[in-house]
């Protein structure tokens, strides 16, 4: 049984309240943090626990607060990214609703720890109910004295207020989140200047994912270095994995970074294996960002060591055989399930959300889509692969923010792993009928047992 | 006779705790939740009135709105039905079925995605991750997530919307039953 930091009172019945969370030993860090600490020790233990953003990038989180700048007079703020949109991904969600004050008390002690007196949480618009729930969790925070004036008589004063974006995945990208809350259009900004320099309204500025400020509660309550104990080498505590696709049980799950794919997926503690009894296809590990891997390469490294949920794991053999960790967001695709038709989903999905900046991205994700759209219908040739290649290369590294990347790496993938797929729906042409249950495993260049 | 746009005494009175949220002079912060605002209380949609009514309370032009409201996907322009049903359709929700129960919805409902049923129930929107992978197929209805959809779910619940009748927004948890 892996060691739970973030879940470990999830099934308590009622966890959702104040009382209940205050009864497991909540706030009690926070009290330890605003009478026992200085903001820079908080810091360093962040630090120590070498903790990286649990949002997808994996910038370690104490060396971003370090780089907060602390002109005298101006205010600085954090904002928490609630804004949870990478496909595939839902365990802020899951955190949110389940046990808002971990959440809640992450922000009072981060916000202690940066000097911050007025925080928000941005969360997407289709959360409206979370937002509710972490409305609740706050008015009865602030009725406890928690938050407000003069928080447990520390003299340390934060306001909290939860902020509703309005359905849009870029909003997700920190610059456009911090324009988002400003009123404005979510489109990213060009840096430098970094957030922590010119932020929000133009003052110093920390954001963070939801989970990395709920794993500062643990950090603080047990110390970095104990934090660090747990993992493996530079990834160290727990993650949450959101798991979904053809599984047998789907679901948020905490893992101590560093447990093998294969456990994960097959084992009773976890996925308890693919559905219906069938073949595992090829996994998208981290979000719809990362590049797809075949079953082959998911469940063990190019070198044949075992492949392990890790930032470092995860990214073994660089993108020819390896992937990323990102946001965690697990998608598991069983044997009958069509690569093309899945990467159109995503390619729609990065041209729904193009902010429309930069041509690159603008122009080129809706050039995706359509190519896939082409092919999947039968009227490809051999050339749009080659095309499809090109294009996603041209968008690579070339716009203002990572949604380019984003948008780009998935084709890659599939096309570097699975092109036999491709060029299969070129040759049978108007012949197919049903792309879903088109491909079974022996297109595969090494089936799986 | 010509439509009025006010909100409401007590939306008002929200517009303006929100607006205390944000520093001096930073009340535009207020955009985006004030736009649900609105959307909630002039019949689910932003008509042009609606949105210069919006840039009006928080003294603003309204250039400042269009942009906005037109770029977040969850405002709509255009009038919708008293149930606009968000189904999910990307990977996840794909690969568990999704379009399916598209299909099932167009077929029941005689509308295709994007359209609203004549006596204007009904409103059939595809959209992108909602964030419920874990619990797919899923659909949106304002904001309630009705999760772990199977054909017959579906029946149940637009069985249940059309019975009860009412708006829904996203300001208000108002879930009925589908099981």
């Amino acid at each position: 049984m892996g060691k739970k930091l973030l879940l470990e009172h999830i099934d308590v019945p009622g966890i959702q309240s104040l009382n209940v969370y205050r009864q497991k030993g909540g706030y009690e860090t926070l009290k330890k943090a605003l009478t026992s600490m200085t903001p820079e020790q908080i810091v360093e233990e962040v630090k120590t626990s070498g903790l990286r953003g649990r949002g997808g990038a994996g910038f370690p989180t104490g060396m971003k607060w370090s780089f907060l700048a602390k002109p005298e007079g101006v205010p600085r703020y954090l904002v928490c990214n609630a804004d949870e949109s990478e496909p595939g991904t839902f365990k802020d969600r899951y955190l949110m609703e389940k046990i808002p004050h971990i959440l809640i008390e992450g922000m009072i002690v981060s916000s202690f720890a940066l000097g911050a007196n007025t925080s928000y949480i941005y969360i997407r618009g289709e959360y409206f109910y979370v937002a509710r729930i972490l409305e609740n969790a706050i008015a009865e925070a602030y009725e406890a004295g928690l938050l407000g004036k003069n928080i447990m008589g520390s003299g340390y004063d934060l306001d909290l207020y939860v902020q509703i974006g309005a359905g849009a995945y870029i909003c997700g990208e920190e610059t456009a989140l911090l324009e988002s809350l400003e009123g404005k259009r979510g489109n990213p900004r060009i840096k430098p200047p970094f957030p922590a320099i010119a932020g929000l309204y133009g003052c110093p500025t920390v954001v963070n994912n939801v989970e990395t400020i709920a794993a500062v509660v643990p950090i603080v309550k047990d110390g970095g270095a104990a934090y660090a104990q747990i993992g493996i080498g530079k990834s160290t505590g727990t993650k949450l994995i959101s798991a979904s696709g053809h599984l047998n049980k789907p679901g948020v799950y905490e893992i101590e970074l560093g447990l093998p794919v294969e456990e994960f997926i097959y084992s009773e503690e976890y996925c308890g294996g693919i559905k219906n009894g069938k073949q595992l296809k090829a996994v998208v590990a981290g979000g719809s960002s990362v590049p797809i891997l075949p079953a082959h390469l998911i469940l063990k490294t190019a070198a044949g060591e075992p492949r392990l949920m890790s930032y470092e794991g995860l990214a073994d053999g660089g993108f020819a055989t390896g992937t990323m960790l990102g946001s965690g967001g697990f998608i598991a695709m069983d044997e009958d399930s069509s690569i093309v038709k899945n990467l159109w989903t995503f390619s729609r999905f990065y041209h729904h959300e193009s902010c429309g900046q930069c041509s690159p991205c603008r122009e080129g994700t809706g050039w995706m889509e359509k190519i896939l759209h082409k092919i999947l219908h039968g009227h490809g040739t051999l050339a749009d692969v080659d095309l499809l290649w090109d294009i996603q290369s041209k968008i690579e590294g070339k716009t203002i923010c990572p949604l380019g990347d984003a948008a780009a790496w998935p084709v890659a993938s599939a096309i570097r792993h699975f092109r036999n797929e491709f060029e299969e729906y070129v040759k049978q042409g108007h012949s197919i009928k049903d792309v879903k249950h088109y491909y079974r495993l022996n297109h595969l260049p090494e089936p799986v047992n | 006779m010509e439509k009025k746009y006010e909100f409401s005494p007590e939306t008002m009175a929200v517009v303006q705790k929100m607006m205390g949220r944000y520093p001096e002079g930073k009340q535009k912060s207020a955009l985006l939740p004030v736009l649900h605002l609105a959307q909630a209380e002039f019949d689910g949609w932003l008509s042009a009135e609606a949105m210069d009514y919006v840039a009006q309370v928080l003294n603003i032009t309204p250039i400042e709105v269009y942009e906005v409201a037109s770029f977040y996907s969850m405002y709509n322009l255009k009038p919708v039905g008293k149930c606009l049903l968000e189904v999910c359709r990307t990977s996840s929700c794909w690969l568990m079925g999704s379009e399916d129960i598209v299909n099932h919805i167009e077929k029941k409902l005689g509308i295709k995605d994007g359209e609203t049923t004549k006596d204007g129930q009904f409103t059939l929107k595809t959209v992108e991750c909602l964030g419920s992978c874990g619990t797919a197929p899923m659909l949106q209805c304002g904001a309630d997530f009705y999760e772990n959809l199977t054909l017959e779910k579906v029946d149940n619940l637009l069985d249940n919307l059309r019975k009860d009748g009412e708006r829904r927004t996203y300001i208000k948890d108002q879930k009925v039953n589908m099981d």
